[in-house]
């Protein structure tokens, strides 16, 4: 089980407590009244423009707005419409939705539910990853618990509507947790993503009308429901409302989850919060959102966490996954261990992603080994340039932009690789 | 017949609850391990029955993913997690002693068979690094100590 976050908010206040992952601990606390006031009060519409007002951001990654999403979905349409829950987290350095299935489950079925009456959708697949057994176990429980108690089912909370809800086990494919490959996953198929269009909201689980969300991004929506937009605001910057889960790891004092609000700087996250780097040493660079987005140099981590700052530094807060590296860090190291997960995860399918990981990582791994010539730091960066915007899906592009990254920020450090003709950094992290 | 009934009937419930047969596909694979361990040739062709596919494609699945095994496996399986986060916190050098301390060279098992010592890629527990899978379990914040007595204690 894991530990609960250090800073709480509204998603994870409770996590500490050990009746809150029951349903009679869920409802003690207020849960499911705000599922109960958007089936019986609020039309579908109002639901799709309240979460839209809020400016609910998605939290798998990409940071779509989650009731424009919603607003895909086709209404005068007799097929059966989907939603998927994607609990695939397994991008490096993303431990956030481990918790959120762990202890507030029902958090995200009631999530779920309101979105399910939102969309029209008659059933939701919750894909989990294959090795969150604990997790897939707890959210298990509380579907179960849900439908005994009649908020799933044939006659949700005794309103007539329908909804059911169940969970597929991945088995250990990154590719996995891009939306289409997932769909295809909970088909029955190789993981291998989809040409888009058409999008999941015309042709997803089954051919059916689907939407997909993040676990996080459901479990924000009964808040917003039952609080109000204008309260939900109330966190975060103007275009980017709410907290997340931010999950530090690498060198610092308290690694672990801290939920937020957006905009929080990145400095206060990695120094206040997560007690700074240990044994007095510094800082050389932060991932700011997990392993596909762009390393920021010390100097850069003033930046508030939020998409609108993060982009003007060439970066994203991807899933909050704050990865710290401090001044022993060897960056070519940090490049082969990254190049070397994406050329393993590529699906294959498009010629771009999978030659140009597997470049990537060759040329990578001969300049750490203090073989490489000035001229592979050039093909390095042409490779990664090569891949990107051109693929079936996004990975490719999530290969690329951490390699351009540390080109762009720490290229000296390959430089030094070359020029000494070995790696310059002995202290560094071991390979 | 290498599927037993109990697993037959466990997935004939899976099937029940996708709006197409073969989206139980990757449900019947998992309880098929949980079984017998790996997916062999005859399981393959009888699953390819069930689900009115061919033997080939239940193969193709089992090899997309890395849980899915088409050989007789080890009895444990430990997985020290090996991407960065856990690398900036010391786990190849946790590996490397626990692949001394078992005598193999990871990707790898014991000539008894009782343990495969592998890496993988980010489990979701980068905050409590290093960190090992073994089985179904997580353990975490581990130290080389820790980890050889976790090791030690998995029984034949
Ligand atoms: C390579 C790749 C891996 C992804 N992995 C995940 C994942 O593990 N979990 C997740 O929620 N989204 C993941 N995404 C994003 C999903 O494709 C999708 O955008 C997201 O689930 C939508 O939910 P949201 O709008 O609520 O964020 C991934 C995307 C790519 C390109
Ligand atoms: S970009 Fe890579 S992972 Fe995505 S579909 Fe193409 S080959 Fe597969
Ligand atoms: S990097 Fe090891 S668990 Fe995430």
């Amino acid at each position: 089980m894991l530990e609960s976050p250090y800073v709480t908010q509204y998603l994870t206040e409770h996590f500490s407590e050990a009746d809150y992952p029951t349903l009679e601990g869920y409802e003690r606390r207020g849960g499911y009244r705000a599922a109960r006031k958007a089936i019986t009060e609020m039309a579908p519409d109002e639901v799709i423009e309240t979460v839209k007002t809020a400016g609910l951001q998605g939290r798998g990654g990409a940071g779509f707005s989650a009731g424009l999403k919603w607003s895909f979905m086709p209404k005068d349409d007799e097929r059966p419409k989907y939603l998927v829950c994607n609990a695939d987290e397994s991008e490096p350095g993303s431990f956030k939705d481990r918790i959120l299935l762990e202890r507030g489950a029902h958090q995200m079925l009631e999530g779920i539910l309101i979105a399910a009456w939102a969309t029209g959708a008659c059933a939701t697949f919750i894909y989990i990853r294959g090795e969150y057994a604990y997790p897939a176990v707890q959210v298990e429980r509380a579907i179960a618990e849900a439908y005994a108690k009649g908020y799933l089912g044939e006659n949700v909370m005794g309103t007539g509507f329908r909804h059911d809800v169940q969970v597929t086990r991945g088995a250990g494919a990154y590719i996995c947790g891009e939306e289409t490959g997932l769909l295809e996953s909970l088909e029955g198929k190789k993981g291998q993503p989809r040409k888009k269009p058409p999008f999941p909201a015309q042709y997803g689980a089954f051919g059916m009308p689907t939407t997909v969300n993040n676990v996080e991004t459901f479990s924000h929506v009964p808040h917003i429901i039952g609080k109000g937009a204008d309260w939900f605001r109330g966190f975060g910057t103007e275009k980017s409302p709410g907290t997340t889960i931010f999950g530090v790891s690498g060198h610092v004092v308290r690694p672990g989850l801290y939920e937020l609000p957006l905009g929080t700087p990145l400095s206060e996250i990695v120094f206040e919060h997560a007690g700074g780097i240990p044994g007095g040493r510094k800082v050389k660079g932060v991932i700011p959102g997990g392993m596909s987005m762009p390393i920021l140099p010390a100097g850069q981590l003033d930046v508030p966490m939020a998409n609108e700052f993060l982009r003007e530094r060439k970066t994203m807060l991807g899933t909050g996954g704050v990865m710290v590296m401090d001044e022993t860090t060897c960056m070519v190291r940090a490049a082969s261990v990254i190049s070397y997960f994406f050329r393993d995860e590529s699906c294959g399918q498009c010629t771009q992603c999978r030659e140009g990981t597997g470049w990537m990582h060759k040329i990578i791994e001969r300049i750490e080994r203090g073989a490489g010539e000035e001229e592979d730091i050039d093909v390095l960066g042409d490779v990664a340039g090569k891949m990107e915007a051109k693929t079936i899906c996004a990975f490719a592009d999530a290969a690329a932009w951490p390699i351009q990254g540390l080109l762009r920020h720490f290229r000296d450090d390959f430089v030094e690789h070359v020029r000494q003709r070995k790696c310059p950094f002995p202290g560094s992290f071991e390979l | 017949m290498v599927i037993s009934d109990e697993t037959r009937s466990k997935i004939e419930e899976a099937i029940s609850k996708y709006p197409q047969k073969r989206g139980a596909l990757l449900p019947a694979i998992h309880l098929v391990q949980a079984d017998c361990g790996h997916v062999s040739k005859e399981c393959a062709a009888e699953l390819a029955e069930i689900f009115e596919i061919l033997p080939i494609q239940v193969m193709e699945v089992v090899s997309f993913y890395n849980m899915f095994f088409d050989s007789p496996q080890a009895k444990h399986h430990v997985y020290v997690c090996t991407n960065l986060p856990c690398s900036l916190r010391g786990s190849r050098s946790l590996l490397s002693q626990l692949e001394s301390h078992l005598g193999v060279t990871a990707p790898g098992a014991t000539e008894d068979g009782r343990i495969f010592l592998g890496h993988e890629e980010c489990l979701g527990a980068c905050g409590y690094a290093p960190m090992m899978r073994v089985d179904d379990e997580y353990h975490e914040d581990l130290d080389v100590e820790k980890a050889k007595q976790i090791l030690d204690s998995l029984g034949k």
